[in-house]
């Protein structure tokens, strides 16, 4: 276990869990999930949103089982590896509005940081917008973090505080159990299903499920964290995280080729628009609100499975966010970016930066 | 005699960042770390070692870690 534990903190740990994610990824898309789709975090929570009714886009209604696994794999991992550690209260409301912002400038992009990845290893040159959008957003949060910007401690709670999110995620499983998908119908129960778009879209669930508890377990272990990873390299010169997502990369790339699914190119690529400065732009604000609030989504999810409240909170506000980016018509679509979507960067960009100037040590 | 930081409580990066602050104050000798999660722990570890500093004891201590970090 010792053995174990030391391996995924190593250079070679974060390189395999990288290659995980970029073999099952694609395998996911080829199994059924949508194009350059394989895992989307953002995408998956809107999808989950989408499915409690929280907003009402019909092609995005689907209770993702990649993050439900993401979260209790997570969880597993940190029981097993006694790191379940109960904790909340640093600036929970700032956390749940950057987890809104960043759901609101990643459905710009349409795609969190690792879609982004994706979508770069199946040919989507628009990916390269939103990934130096990204960049630029992080570079812009390590500034502040340079500037002495930080959201506080966060203290040790009660188990049940760690506990809330997971137990979420469990909720919406048996809410799959209870109500599960009826071919050709839009409803089962209370709970919304895609007939077509992208939440109609997905591989077996069992098969979904299974792949996010691994990449959970794994990930809690490695740290994974794509924001981190260009954080880290900017702000000390330090490339570990960063071999992570190159792994990823170029091992979803050579899956990709091995399985027909790269098609190099800036025009219909699926589920995604070629409005290349929206693409920047909604990656920034996505960027910078990662950066300020310490984590990537995924991480996010994996650090509230470990019983980070907080963590918990920030993937509330993404969840609300998706909400808001449909019924708000923030959110990008193949055509483009939604009519509203250009208020919802610069107004996100805003709320970002406030928070970035305003949040700073209180010189003892 | 050792300096002390205490990023108990703090999430990443800003344990680092505390610890590359207190590395350029001090420049040599010893500090101590002190973090509440194995994240901090393993990035506080890497950050130090990458400085050239060599990370001389780990302690289990209450909810997290003491790491006694030190350069000659």
């Amino acid at each position: 276990m010792t053995n174990l534990k030391n391996f995924f903190a190593t250079k070679w740990g974060i390189i395999s869990v990288g290659g995980f994610i970029g073999v099952f990824a694609p395998l996911l898309q080829k199994l059924g999930n949508p194009g350059n789709m394989g895992v989307c975090v953002a995408c998956f929570e809107r999808d989950i949103a989408g499915a409690l009714g929280l907003h009402r886009a019909a092609v995005v209604q689907y209770i993702r089982p990649e993050i439900i696994g993401f979260v209790l794999g997570s969880l597993v991992a940190a029981y097993l590896f006694k790191e379940f550690r109960p904790r909340a209260g640093s600036a929970p409301i700032v956390r749940f509005v950057l987890g809104a912002f960043a759901m609101i400038g990643a459905l710009v992009f349409l795609g969190c940081p690792w879609r982004a990845l994706l979508r770069l290893a199946g040919g989507d040159g628009n990916a390269i917008f939103g990934l130096l959008g990204l960049i630029a957003g992080i570079w812009i949060g390590t500034l502040f973090l340079k500037g002495g910007y930080t959201l506080g401690r966060a203290n040790k709670t009660s188990a049940s505080v760690g506990w809330l999110l997971p137990l979420m995620m469990l909720g919406s499983l048996v809410l799959t159990f209870i109500f599960p998908q009826v071919r050709g119908q839009a409803k089962s129960g209370i709970l919304f299903y895609s007939l077509k778009g992208p939440g109609a879209m997905h591989a077996p669930f069992i098969v979904s499920l299974l792949v996010g508890l691994v990449i959970g377990f794994l990930a809690q272990r490695s740290r994974f964290c794509t924001m981190g990873a260009f954080r880290d390299l900017i702000l000390f010169r330090q490339t570990h995280l960063f071999l992570g997502i190159c792994a990823l990369v170029v091992v979803a790339f050579i899956t990709n080729l091995i399985m027909g699914q790269f098609h190099p190119g800036f025009a219909h690529q699926p589920v995604a628009h070629s409005m290349s400065i929206w693409n920047f732009g909604g990656m920034v604000v996505a960027g910078l609100a990662f950066a300020l609030a310490g984590g990537c989504p995924g991480r996010q999810l994996f650090l509230a499975g470990e019983g980070d409240g907080d963590a918990g909170i920030f993937v509330l506000g993404m969840i609300v966010g998706a909400a808001f980016s449909h019924n708000f018509g923030l959110a990008s679509s193949p055509k483009g970016i939604g009519p509203q979507g250009i208020a919802a960067v610069l107004i996100g960009l805003l709320v970002c930066l406030f928070i970035g100037f305003t949040m700073r040590k209180k010189v003892a | 005699m050792s300096t002390i930081v205490d990023a108990r409580g703090f999430s990443c990066p800003q344990p680092v960042l505390m610890t590359m602050d207190e590395i350029k104050k001090v420049n040599k000798g010893e500090i101590e770390v002190l973090v509440d999660t194995d994240t901090s722990k393993e990035n506080v570890s890497r950050a130090a070692e990458s400085q050239g500093w060599q990370v001389r004891e780990i302690q289990e201590e209450g909810e997290g870690y003491r790491i006694v970090i030190s350069k000659d």
